[in-house]
């Protein structure tokens, strides 16, 4: 169930991001304040980084002798070991990823405001549109709390249904978060292949419902919005000192909201690795079995979980003999539809564009987990 | 002066609400504060990210939950 817009709200919160635009020496003081102290940040980010295994392993190690000295009845303290050096090493290695990840994408996303998104949308046609809309979808900062008025907005815009639905679709799902995770327990070759079908699915899924031509399945109140385009915000210029800061806060903002996500997956994560037997999962969401694909899916899709909680759990079951391909349109469906979000969108889109919506995207991700399963 | 605090109902928005309320209370100005979530008049202010800050017509911050120090700006 929806615990939180974790994953995809930048809220941010306390900091004066205006304030310090006033003055013009002030912005260069924290420039160079900022330089100075990132800087060996960075440098020691990365040298706690290199050194997480050898210190994961020792500490596992040196933790379970301590343990089975004092507990005899522990026994053969393999598996334990196993699971102990595989939450020492993954917790942090993951959080440290998510921190460094979510401060540039925050940087990143300080650029993409969802009004300037909006802009860049107006007017454009189908097609490029769809691929615009879920290339942008991974830099606009998104709330699913704020789905319809940005619904709206995108549609007084002009901007077609079926682009607004890449967007839709895109913005939660291809992630800063996903892809962190995917990386930090895959490598970078699933993250990438992740994100490419990700960003496919959202394009293919949206020119589709554009093509199914369903305007009239909106709400009649939406057709009755006069946006005032004078109206719209325009943002404050930010300074680069204000980039930073935006940066921060997301990692405030998110980091603080994901990591027990993160540290109760990688302890079940964990729990799997060291206990279950190798292949277990074989027979039920190997490859072997045709139906588990659809399966996942269905039992995907009311769910919702962020990508945070799920990932580590989906790195044991794939480590025990699940198919990669199952596994990741489980997760797609988790993330990309769910319960809750269709609630939402339900004030905006009649029942039968709802319905369409969700097949068309499960269906997408169907395609997705069968494409993986032959080729991995 | 009349401001309103426009937002489906999220934390975020209830937040916001909260910091218009103290920096209203602490600038000593008359100002009615107003939380509005009704879908159609946010849409009609064009603001598409929550929580927004209106204030006398005039969209003054969206998508995040301004800080104190930015509403008491505001005000004056």
């Amino acid at each position: 169930m929806r615990t939180d817009e974790a994953e995809s709200c930048i809220g941010l919160h306390g900091e004066d991001v205006n304030a310090i635009a006033y003055s013009s020496e002030h912005t260069r003081k924290w420039n160079l304040k900022y330089g100075l102290i990132g800087v060996p940040m960075l440098v020691a980010w990365w040298f706690v980084y290199k050194s997480l295994e050898p210190f994961a392993g020792w500490l596992a190690r040196h933790l379970v002798d301590l343990l089975s000295a004092h507990f005899v009845w522990l026994g053969n303290t393999q598996h334990l070991t196993s699971a102990v050096e595989f939450f020492f090493y993954d917790t942090p290695k993951v959080l440290m990823l998510l921190i460094l990840v979510v401060f540039g994408v925050g940087i990143i996303r300080s650029y993409f405001t969802p009004e300037r998104t909006r802009r860049i949308l107006a007017g454009k046609r189908e097609s490029a549109g769809n691929v615009l809309a879920a290339l942008l979808g991974i830099v606009t900062p998104f709330c699913s709390c704020s789905a319809v008025p940005l619904f709206i907005g995108f549609l007084t815009a002009s901007v077609p249904l079926g682009v607004t639905f890449s967007f839709l679709i895109s913005a939660p799902m291809v992630n800063e978060i996903a892809l962190v995770l995917l990386y930090g327990l895959f490598g970078w070759k699933i993250a990438a292949i992740y994100m490419s079908t990700g960003l496919i699915i959202a394009m293919l899924a949206g020119w589709t419902i554009g093509r199914l031509k369903m305007e009239h399945h909106l709400e009649d109140w939406v057709y009755q919005i006069q946006v005032g385009e004078s109206g719209v915000y325009d943002e404050e210029r930010k300074t680069f000192a204000d980039r930073i800061r935006f940066g921060l806060e997301a990692v405030r903002d998110i980091v603080g909201k994901v990591w027990i996500y993160v540290i109760v997956g990688i302890a079940v994560g964990a729990g799997i690795h060291g206990y279950v037997p190798e292949g277990y999962l074989a027979s039920i969401m190997g490859k072997g079995a045709w139906w588990s694909v659809p399966v996942a899916v269905l039992i995907g899709i009311p769910i919702y979980s962020n990508a945070a909680g799920i990932i580590p759990v989906v790195s044991a079951l794939i480590e025990k003999g699940a198919a990669m391909g199952t596994v990741l349109a489980f997760m797609m469906s988790v993330v990309a539809i769910s319960f809750p979000e269709t609630v939402i969108l339900r004030k905006v889109l009649k029942p039968r564009l709802i319905m369409v919506f969700t097949a068309v995207v499960a269906v997408g991700i169907i395609i997705v987990g069968y494409l993986f399963n032959m080729l991995i | 002066m009349k401001i309103k605090v426009l937002g489906p109902g999220c934390k975020k928005c209830h937040e916001t609400e909260k910091i218009v309320k103290e920096a209203v209370a602490e600038a000593g100005v008359t100002a009615e504060v107003e939380y509005v979530t009704d879908l159609a008049e946010i849409a009609r202010h064009g603001i598409f990210s929550t929580p927004a800050v209106v204030i006398d017509g005039n969209v003054k911050s969206t998508g995040k939950i301004p800080s104190k120090g930015e509403v008491l700006r505001w005000l004056k």
